[in-house]
């Protein structure tokens, strides 16, 4: 990972006095001791961002609670016909969140649901942010440098980008869902397929600021070819930029994912936040004032976006020095 | 031809057995700009006809006001532009802008840039930048650290260890200069471009660097091209120098016959601002506008700023009518000292500044 170090001014480390001691290592281990301290550096600057903090802390939370799930919930008691309850219980005793409409606990249902709408959330940012950098940095890279074909190529891939942008993000991802096969490997796909744009419009404009610098000018006349400035260049500049709009565009994505399953376009058979959204409806939770059914859910939902959301805004408080004054 | 070479330097024609390393052709760059609000329309002639020749072991230096086309006839000789006419020769064979000789070329001819403080990336240690080239061209060879420590004390870098893992945010101007020398040494290049090599940086490292760029060749045999707008630079490093104004070469000649006799008034306006300069009626501080490349004057492209045409000296030598007419022709490149200018050429060219008196007391 290429931490910021040339745009974070912060603390910088001391520079070594006197010649240092490295008799007997390597450059390549030098380099790597210098982006350890930089990722140090990195952890220090966040680490004081309270709101980023707290982020982090209800990720890594509900992370291990995910991964963690099937050591205490015991699977048979998320079917329908292994319910350990009655319907409707109201929070208390056995069931801190109360029991669905089949008798099943809503924590156990929760915890497991958000193995499944982590990993969409997950994937379905890591589909979009790739296609989104690559188009990103494709156009950006060949239509500042690219000659007259490599600005074609470049305007193709960004009216191609713009159809996507304007398209609504939700009719496009609710038809991709309705034709491909039923499963989640549908819904990582329909949602990473339809957030992309943002991502590559903004690798784009990275990538264009990166390009005007004279280090790629240099790096063209010492003889490296498109692939090498991509690659050398342009890529370790854009990643921050990335990698903050991954955190932002997860909590996006998991609310796509629960969209989508609360219309029924998920699997039925899968146990997701959105999807017991949606059985809350069609079992008539909401008419009846069964609130803990409706509730937890969506909290769940809104804490794990919010979470992310506010780990992203941290690490581009860190990576943007003009951010930092005002958070 | 109305640039009549001097005739105390008749050495013209000698060069004819010995190729230059480097050679620009009648090169032209002409940048149009597309309908742009403020009436930005036009194409910039930001070369506009210039040979020049770069010996082996030659140190040339290129001067001129700032947009006057330095820079972009450097970027032209290293094929990161593409000449809109004329061409580029590198041993007497043209350039070919396929990538495949481009890179071979690239390896040969290395650019160092204007500004240190950009020309590294600085998500890069000073090991990275400086084998950045020899990774382009070689891959990952067994003695690469052997070379990168070389190729930094080769720069002045001692001793290199200190410096691998640095980043660029860490070191001085003159320190970051170096280590973009550095990585165009390491691939033992023939040519060294250099950009205003010296420009953002102070006195006391401007020294440093320039004595390096004369080691360099002493020991290295490097044939160097100085972009400068800094006479003195010229005067301290340079064999010969050309002078440019609006994207041709209006002077060209030894640093001696440029800079202490120089026939272009344009070239003695230059001088004449100098502290020290030899040129006696004062500074001569250009008037009008500076100038636009996208509306080149006729004639002669100086003759609206034209100190000699203005004071009516060039209308008593009866060139006037040509100042304002007839475009003087492009110099030839080679060795030798001449001048695009009808006035010089009618009078003679004023050996000293003294002699400019002759032609007005007459």
């Amino acid at each position: 990972m290429s931490a910021p170090t040339g745009s974070v001014p912060g603390p910088r480390p001391e520079p070594p006095t006197g010649p240092e001691p490295t008799a007997g290592r390597s450059p390549r281990s030098l380099a790597r001791r210098r982006r350890r301290e930089a990722l140090l550096r990195f952890a220090r600057e966040y680490a004081r961002n309270r709101a980023g903090m707290f982020g982090l802390v209800s990720l890594l939370v509900i992370g291990a609670l995910a991964l963690t799930a099937p050591l205490f919930i015991d699977q048979t008691h998320l079917t329908v016909t292994g319910a350990p309850g009655d319907p409707f219980q109201p929070p208390g005793g056995d069931h801190p969140l109360g029991t669905d409409n089949f008798g099943r606990s809503v924590l156990d249902l929760i915890i497991w649901g958000a193995r499944v709408s982590l990993t969409v959330g997950l994937l379905a940012t890591f589909v979009s942010v790739s296609l989104g950098t690559l188009a990103g940095i494709t156009a950006g890279h060949f239509g500042s440098s690219g000659g007259t074909g490599g600005r074609v190529v470049a305007s193709i891939i960004m009216r191609v980008t713009d159809w996507f942008l304007v398209l609504p993000t939700l009719v496009l991802a609710v038809a991709l869902a309705a034709v491909l096969p039923r499963g989640t490997g549908t819904i990582i796909l329909a949602i990473g397929l339809t957030v992309w744009p943002a991502t590559a419009r903004l690798v784009r404009a990275q990538t264009l600021a990166v390009e005007a610098r004279p280090y790629v000018e240099r790096a063209r006349a010492l003889g490296g070819g498109h692939a090498h400035v991509m690659g050398w260049h342009v890529l370790p500049n854009v990643m921050p930029v990335v990698l903050a709009q991954t955190t932002l565009l997860v909590a996006t994505s998991i609310i796509a994912e629960s969209t989508l399953a609360f219309l029924g376009m998920g699997d039925p058979t899968t146990i997701s936040w959105g999807a017991l959204l949606q059985a809350a409806r069609t079992s008539g939770a909401i008419s009846a004032g069964i609130w803990w059914y409706i509730v937890p859910p969506g909290l769940a939902i809104a804490v794990v976006a919010l979470s992310f959301t506010l780990c992203g805004r941290a690490v581009e408080a860190v990576i943007n020095p003009r951010l930092r004054r005002r958070s | 031809m109305s640039a009549e070479t001097d005739p105390q330097t008749s050495t013209v024609g000698t060069d004819t057995d010995e190729t230059p390393i480097l050679r620009a052709e009648a090169v032209e760059v002409a940048f149009s700009s597309g309908v742009g609000p403020g009436g930005g329309r036009g194409t910039a002639r930001a070369v506009d006809g210039v040979d020049l020749d770069v010996a082996a072991g030659e140190i040339v230096a290129l001067v001129g006001e700032s947009g006057c086309g330095k820079t972009t006839l450097a970027r032209t000789l290293l094929g990161l532009e593409r000449p809109t006419g004329g061409r580029v020769l590198f041993e007497g064979a043209p350039l070919s802008h396929r990538s495949r000789d481009l890179r071979d070329y690239r390896r040969r001819v290395q650019l160092v840039q204007q500004d240190p403080m950009g020309s590294l990336n600085p998500r890069r240690t000073v090991y990275e930048s400086v084998v950045e080239g020899l990774r382009i061209h070689e891959g990952t060879t067994v003695d690469e650290y052997e070379r990168v420590a070389r190729a930094l004390s080769r720069a002045g870098l001692r001793p290199p260890e200190r410096f691998l893992s640095r980043y660029p945010h860490e070191l001085s101007g003159g320190q970051r200069q170096r280590v973009v020398i550095a990585g165009a040494l390491i691939l033992d290049p023939e040519v060294l471009v250099a950009d205003e090599p010296v420009a953002s940086l102070d006195a006391s490292v401007r020294g440093e660097i320039l004595r390096l760029m004369l080691e360099l060749r002493e020991n290295l045999g490097l044939s160097a091209l100085v972009a400068t707008h800094d006479l003195g630079l010229a005067w301290n490093i340079a064999d010969r120098v050309a002078v440019m104004y609006l994207g041709r070469v209006v002077e060209v000649g030894t640093v001696e016959e440029v800079l202490s006799a120089p026939e272009h008034p344009y070239t003695r306006a230059l001088l004449s601002v100098l502290p020290d300069s030899g040129v006696e009626e004062g500074p001569v501080v250009l008037g009008g506008e500076p100038p636009d490349p996208k509306r080149v004057p006729t004639g002669c492209r100086f003759h609206p700023r034209c100190p000699v045409l203005a004071s009516g000296e060039a209308a008593r030598a009866g060139v006037a009518d040509m100042c304002t007419s007839v475009d003087p022709e492009v110099l030839a490149g080679g060795p030798g000292h001449r001048t695009a200018c009808h006035w010089a050429a009618r009078v003679g060219g004023p050996e000293s500044p003294r002699t400019v008196e002759g032609p007005m007391s007459s």
